[in-house]
């Protein structure tokens, strides 16, 4: 047992649990304030996933569910890294990736938005990091959806991520968001990051990884909390 | 370099984390068996719901479970359950750390903005309970909420994001 030592919530960025103007916060943001405990083997071990668990074609959203052409929509490739807060990558991690298609619609029975869906694209799918902490994906520029949290409520375009990290205090669930897009004014799930916190969840684009007649390129980096002096566990 | 920033795991996480419990044509990753259920007389059900602060059941939730003695991971939503349920099969951990069995438990939902840690013990280790570093972390009032209940099924820990029994949540 030990006190923390792997860097907590940064407080400057990391959204509260209650922001009002995202409703559904408010029944369901805890009212008590968190219990800081010492961090013991529970906290510096997590579960580790390998290239056992992530199949040939996971990584390319574009042909994952093809079932008799090709999706439809703006093809893009996503890449970057996934660094700990003092830059050092994290190798061999896991990113499971899910979003809305081209139309804006989720593949999900509660998703009520009258816009197709597509029979060739499901919309998840997930990639390891390599050694240098680099991932790649393909897959559809998602589009921007209605949803109920208030009169004419739209979600600007995002995509989904869910990371592990060397730990289960590492753990990171977001949302990517694309540059240049209006409805991020207006988004109270973007808008509950404090201001510091909104850049970094937009990607950039990137020409350098655009491929010529096939798909335009985006760059985004994950920072995990912690340090590469943490003790890490393994399974 | 500063931590990129959390987001809600949403109302439409169920295609991409967790696939074949509600029967979307993909792998999934991980579910809640941590153990064969029928593995043998270890083998133990855990369950239980999420209630928001009106007191209804959470739909939409997501639980992991982390079994830090046993390097055992489980992941369920609630959304497929009648009644709202999370339910795991796994066997009931040993000591880590010297500190009393428990499980840890990470809590997802649309209309969290943050994910919400928290620790299931087990209400017969009373004296491994009473020398735990964390729950005497935790105001004695409220240690209750980190405690199962022992019920013929297994274990059941309800989950309370707001109110007179408001589940202890961790900053870890
Ligand atoms: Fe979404």
């Amino acid at each position: 047992m030990s006190q923390p030592t792997i860097p907590l919530f940064d407080r400057e960025v990391q959204p509260p649990y209650l922001a009002p103007g995202y409703k559904s916060t408010v029944l369901r943001a805890p009212t008590q304030p968190l219990v800081v405990i010492p961090h013991s083997l529970s906290e510096r071990t997590g579960p580790v996933f390998g290239a056992a668990n992530v199949g040939p074609l996971d990584h390319d959203l574009t042909k994952n569910s093809m079932k008799n052409g090709e999706p439809l929509g703006e093809r893009i490739v996503v890449h970057g890294r996934v660094l700990d807060e003092t830059g050092r990558p994290v190798p061999h991690t896991l990113i499971e990736i899910w979003q809305a298609n081209a139309a804006g619609r989720y593949v999900h029975k509660v998703d009520q938005h009258d816009a197709p869906l597509d029979p060739n694209f499901l919309g998840t799918g997930r990639v390891l990091t390599d050694a240098e902490g680099r991932y790649k994906f393909y897959t559809i520029k998602p589009g921007a959806y209605p949803w109920s949290n208030h009169y004419n409520a739209w979600r600007p375009n995002h995509i989904h991520f869910s990371l592990f990290g060397p730990n289960i205090t590492t753990r990171l669930v977001t949302q990517m968001y694309f540059p240049g897009d209006p409805l991020l004014d207006h988004d109270p799930v973007f808008l509950s990051l404090p201001p510091k916190g909104r850049s970094l969840l937009i990607c950039r684009f990137d020409m350098a990884v655009t491929e010529p007649h096939f798909a335009l390129g985006y760059q985004f980096d994950f920072v995990l909390r912690g340090s590469g002096s943490t003790p890490f566990e393994t399974v | 370099m500063r931590q990129t920033p959390s987001q809600t795991v949403g109302p439409y996480f169920a295609y991409g984390l967790t696939p074949e419990q509600y029967l979307y044509d993909f792998k999934s990753l991980v579910g809640n068996r941590l153990v064969d259920p029928l593995a043998g007389p270890e083998a133990v059900l855990i369950y239980g719901r999420v209630f928001d602060g009106q007191g209804q059941p959470v739909s939409d939730a997501l639980i992991e479970l982390w079994d830090a003695a046993n390097r055992r991971f489980g992941r369920f939503g609630t959304g497929t359950d009648p009644d709202c349920r999370f339910l795991f099969h796994t066997v009931k951990p040993g000591s880590v750390d010297g500190q009393a069995p428990h499980l840890s438990v990470i809590v997802f939902m649309r209309g969290q903005l943050i994910h919400s840690y928290t620790r299931l013990y087990f209400p017969e280790e009373t004296d491994a309970n009473a020398a735990d570093p964390v729950l005497n972390a935790v105001p004695e009032h409220r240690r209750q909420t980190l405690i199962a209940r022992r019920t013929p099924a297994g274990y059941e820990f309800d989950i309370y994001m707001q109110g007179e029994r408001e589940t202890v949540f961790f900053e870890i």
